[in-house]
């Protein structure tokens, strides 16, 4: 009878289930357990939590989400980035009979969980995050249009992270790949709980990241200041809203695809099963139908933000502004006629591969017509070679090879001695890395001095530049050589001695991209020591040119006392040049949106879901699905949504800044 | 500052020329031809990408801020003319670069029966091809030789300049047959066939391997392909034959279950339907084969009483078969009788062999599409045509 009471308490779940057997995993634990508690304990200590819970977790204000979505995909980077030095630790040392140090238990659950956290819960966020913060203060609005379901969207993602990083302490995480081909991931292959964290963590995250592309295309299409068309929207806006719509056609497909592989795991259905009919082929289909528009859902924000920075720091008007948003539309059109790319060799007939392999190509048209249009913003420019360009110009300069190894991929018959070899590693690398990346390194330091009034450390910045741009090279370069070699991905051991030079000359690229990782930490330190220092009262560093320089650093939580008044697409760059005044009188109450924990609690009744399902813990799984729907039914009740600042309290905000303004002049 | 680069671009020299690029250097015509294509599509690419790169260093040094010279317009932002060198430089590379996609895809499918064992050299009807059955298994490679009658597992063996047919599926889980110096890759499913034609060129012992993540033996998953002549082929038949193993159903099941790094095995005489069977999921006896149950579902199916046409599942490959609400495991009984099965899978097989059209094999005589209405001008114009003259890259 106790065993099973025990069964039904704790489902698959046993003391056997905690890897205290695996050194490796324990010591982690230990570390990642003794941080948690300095933290905590931090926190307690200085009295924080109830400032924590009031002002930053039940927060709507989006730009406080923004930045938490950032501190998210920061921690997560941290994770990622470990996974990725494990393996090439051990791809450097396991040859010549040496098994290296991972078993292929370990090593497996390494690489899939490196790409899952990496694209899920790294770039996302850090994406989201960016969006979240500068697409209001851009469009002169003063939240997003649906200020609880934004908050409410970052928890969830949370809760996607949180049972990623469970599975690496209670149970095992996926051995599959990033994205889980069935039968592989079907349980008679995986009978483990690895795909089950896979599947809940990633439905979990993935009900946050749709709500907020829609609540961010609503924001855009409905919220814009007063004057600002769609042609004279920055662009960092215009490919927000392409991201946006490209997440909110495509994330329902991975929802499906991954509630069909759950089916197929708890209840027996038959859609990817290699019996009974199924066809693992269209999980594959369906995974990239959704995968596809997912590199460009992380790719466009950046291309948004080299064309801000590239515009600011040339001191001049963007380069084919017009040309530049079809090439954005274009691009969002194209990502959904190219996902065949990803499987040719999957045995499709000729006319079908090449058709795909011609979209893909076509794909590079609007993307050459960007950087050439990001050159010419640059031709006849003045340059000044702060951080933000600084990245541009690497991004420039790395992206274009990584485009040019993404089309030679694209050719069909090139793609057959390529597929899943290192030079694919290296190729999405190289775009991931030298676009996103560096796209969001050059946006972080852009838009840092707005969030927090002070700019970043330039010294340590430049630490970090050089040590990521340079251990890019060393750490991918090689795999391209490698995969022309015929060495292919996830390989753990090697018998041919002669690749070995490769993967240490990787694996030294790979230290040098964590001396950027700790140089990008020190530089956020040192720059909260010395923000005194490198202050900016102006609200505008870098002699902006969109409406988010137009506000104070960091912006009032309104954004803007008045909307602005828009007539021209570098909108603040006009107002300077119009010799704009800041209004010092006339303010009127502001209608804001209120905190609520709601979004907290929905994502811990949803983290709380997903465990049961993963752990087979019925009881759980029930209740709190029944504490989800009660405490979601609950919230509609809620009338204390809204309030007004009082006149007297902006008056009061823009007096203070007044003040401070005359203080520096 | 020349020499400096020399002195650092030595040292990668010394690296590169110690290592194999076998896709690069491959040693079969078939990948020979994808190389060449991986080649040119490069060059065509470098036309644009060369001068992106030298015009972003050289507008970022020209145009920086401490540059007194420089002009600057800080209000020019739009040039027809640019905009039109823009869109229209990449859009031709991309028109070149998707014309020989077309030609190459297609002249390169792997299920395309080659036309020529190297440049210059057709194929013949004097060539006649090498029939291999590839089984990827958790994590080994059964090769079946259906004209011999012999089997090996992690090794290969094949003649050079004699054309090869694989045929591949896969026991379990997805996987990819890759050997680079031969021809490109393809997946290996279960219950599904794909196909590889390749032919071999130069004697040697190549590598083969799984190129797509199969669990936890993957790494263990290689293979040595030996390119022999035809008297070193016929003396590695002759040894196979020699081996004391055999292989049938039972020896197979034996063979599926999981296990790594395998030693080559070879087997004496294999059962002629044991493919059919493996590809079909009917390995085990009494399982409904998939052709036969995708017939039966052709016809309209079995109703409800297929239904109830179920029998527990005994052998577990694995742990664990069966979702946790779902029903016990099961597998689909057969209708028919194992030789039965076997007999309509072998008769399928002949209709297919049957169906391909001997090819093509005048020189290239430069026609084109045909316009309409000309009629056949070719000899052979109901061979499936690939819309275009016959091209040799």
């Amino acid at each position: 009878m106790p065993e099973t009471l025990t069964k039904f308490i704790f489902g698959r779940l046993t003391l056997d289930s905690l890897p205290l057997h695996e050194p490796i995993v324990v010591g982690t634990f230990i570390v990642v357990a003794l941080g948690g508690v300095a933290v905590l304990g931090a926190i307690t200590y200085f009295k924080l939590w109830g400032y924590l819970w009031r002002e930053w977790f039940t927060s709507v204000d989006h730009k406080k989400i923004g930045i938490m979505y950032m501190a998210l995909g920061l921690v997560m980077l941290l994770r990622g980035f470990s996974d990725a030095i494990m393996m090439r630790l051990q791809q450097a040392i396991a040859f010549n009979g040496s098994e290296g140090y991972l078993n292929a238990h370990h090593y497996d659950q390494i690489f899939t969980a490196h790409g899952v956290i990496m694209i899920f819960f790294v770039a996302m966020p850090f994406v989201t995050g960016l969006m979240n913060f500068v697409v209001p203060l851009q469009i002169g609005a003063r939240d997003v249009s649906f200020p609880f379901l934004n908050n409410f969207s970052f928890w969830m993602t949370v809760g996607g992270a949180i049972l990623v990083m469970a599975s690496l302490f209670v149970g095992e995480f996926a051995r599959t790949g990033w994205l889980a081909y069935p039968p592989l991931s079907g349980i008679n292959y995986s009978p483990d709980v690895g795909v089950d964290y896979y599947i809940w963590a990633l439905q979990v995250a993935g009900v946050g990241t749709t709500l907020s592309g829609i609540n961010l295309i609503c924001t855009i299409i409905k919220m814009r200041a007063p004057g600002m068309t769609m042609m004279r929207m920055p662009i960092f806006t215009w490919t927000s809203l392409c991201t946006n719509v490209l997440i909110v056609a495509s994330f329902p497909v991975l929802t499906a695809v991954l509630t069909l592989l759950a089916l197929d795991r708890y209840v027996g259905t038959n859609f990817f099963t290699n019996d009974f009919g199924g066809n693992p082929m269209m999980y594959v289909n369906l995974i990239w139908i959704w995968g596809h528009p997912e590199v460009y859902i992380l790719i466009l924000p950046l291309f948004g933000v080299f064309s801000e920075v590239t515009s600011t720091f040339s001191g001049k008007r963007l380069f084919g502004y017009t040309s530049m948003v079809y090439a954005t539309v274009v691009i969002t059109i194209l990502s959904y006629l190219v996902w065949l790319h990803h499987f040719f060799t999957m045995g499709s007939g000729a006319s079908v591969n090449s058709f795909f392999g011609i979209t893909t190509m076509i794909i590079s048209i609007p993307t050459g017509a960007k950087i050439f249009n990001w050159l010419f913003t640059m031709y006849r420019g003045r340059i000044r070679f702060e951080l933000p360009m600084m990245w541009t110009v690497a991004f420039m300069l790395t992206f274009t090879v990584g485009g040019m190894t993404g089309v030679l991929l694209a050719v069909p018959p090139a793609d057959f001695v390529l597929h899943n070899s290192l030079f694919l590693i290296a190729h999405f690398h190289n775009v991931i890395i030298g676009g996103v990346l560096f796209g969001l390194f050059a946006g972080i330091a852009y838009w840092w001095p707005k969030a927090f009034g002070f700019k970043l450390d330039p010294f340590w910045g430049k630490v970090s530049f050089w040590c990521w741009v340079l251990g890019f090279w060393f750490a991918f370069m090689p795999l391209y050589i490698l995969g022309l070699m015929g060495v292919t991905r996830r390989m753990r051991v090697f018998d041919d001695p002669s690749l070995q030079i490769w993967f240490v000359i990787a694996a030294f690229g790979a230290v040098l991209i964590a001396c950027g990782i700790a140089a990008f930490l020190v530089q956020i330190f040192v720059s909260i020591r010395k923000r005194a220092e490198l202050v900016d009262v102006t609200g505008d560093p870098w002699d902006g040119r969109t409406l988010e320089w137009s506000t104070s650093s960091p912006p009032p939580a309104y954004n803007f006392a008045f909307t602005p008044v828009i007539r021209d697409n570098d909108a603040w760059w006009d107002m300077k040049k119009a010799g704009y005044r800041r209004p010092l009188s006339g303010f009127k109450p502001i209608h804001m949106p209120s905190n609520t924990g709601t979004g907290v609690i929905l994502a811990v009744f949803s983290v709380a879901l997903g465990f049961g399902l993963i752990w087979y813990m019925w009881w759980l799984a029930a209740l709190s699905f029944v504490c989800l729907i009660a405490t979601a039914i609950g919230h509609t009740f809620n009338y204390h949504r809204d309030f007004d600042v009082p006149a007297a309290e902006v008056a009061q905000t823009e007096e203070a800044r007044t003040t401070l303004l005359a203080a520096q002049s | 500052m020349r020499r400096s680069g020399a002195l650092l671009l030595f040292p990668l020299a010394v690296l590169l020329s110690g290592c194999d690029l076998v896709v690069l250097a491959p040693a079969g015509d078939v990948a020979v031809q994808q190389r060449d294509l991986l080649v040119v599509s490069t060059l065509l690419m470098l036309l644009i990408i060369v001068p992106v790169m030298a015009l972003t260093v050289l507008f970022a040094w020209r145009y920086r801020q401490s540059s007194t010279t420089a002009t600057y317009t800080p209000d020019w932002d739009h040039s027809t003319k640019l905009e039109l060198v823009i869109w229209a430089a990449p859009l031709l590379v991309i028109i070149c670069l998707g014309a020989l996609t077309w030609l190459g895809t297609h002249l390169l499918d792997p299920y395309r029966r080659i036309d020529r064992i190297e440049p210059g050299q057709p194929v013949t009807q004097n060539h006649k091809p090498l029939k291999v059955e590839v089984v990827a298994l958790d994590w080994k490679w059964l090769f079946i030789y259906p004209d011999y009658g012999i089997a090996s597992v992690n090794e290969l063996a094949a003649p050079v300049n004699q054309p090869i047919d694989f045929r591949i599926t896969s026991s379990t889980v997805m996987n990819s047959f890759y050997i680079p110096a031969l021809a490109g890759q393809i997946y290996a499913m279960p219950a599904m066939e794909t196909k590889l034609h390749a032919v071999i060129n130069r004697p040697g012992t190549y590598t083969g391997f799984s190129a797509n993540y199969s669990g936890a033996g993957f790494s263990g998953m290689r293979f040595a392909f030996h390119g022999l002549s035809d008297q070193g082929f016929a003396d590695w038949v002759t040894q196979t034959k020699s081996a004391q193993a055999t292989l049938n159903r039972d020896s197979y099941l034996a063979l599926e279950r999981p296990s790594e790094n395998e030693p080559v095995r070879h087997y004496a005489s294999v059962d002629p339907d044991l493919y059919g069977a493996i590809l079909n999921l009917c390995v085990e006896r009494g399982k409904m084969c998939m052709n036969e149950m995708m017939s039966i579902d052709a016809k309209g199916g079995l109703g409800l009483a297929g239904v109830r046409n179920t029998l527990p599942l005994q052998y577990d490959k694995l742990a664990r078969r069966g979702a946790v609400f779902g029903n016990d495991p099961s597998y689909v009984a057969s209708i028919c009788t194992a030789e039965e099965a076997a007999a309509a899978s072998r008769a399928a097989r002949d209709a297919d062999a049957k169906y391909w059209p001997v090819r093509d094999l005048s020189p290239l005589r430069g026609a084109g599409l045909l316009s309409p209405g000309a009629g056949s001008r070719r000899a052979d114009a109901e061979t499936p045509s690939l819309g275009l003259l016959r091209f040799e890259l």
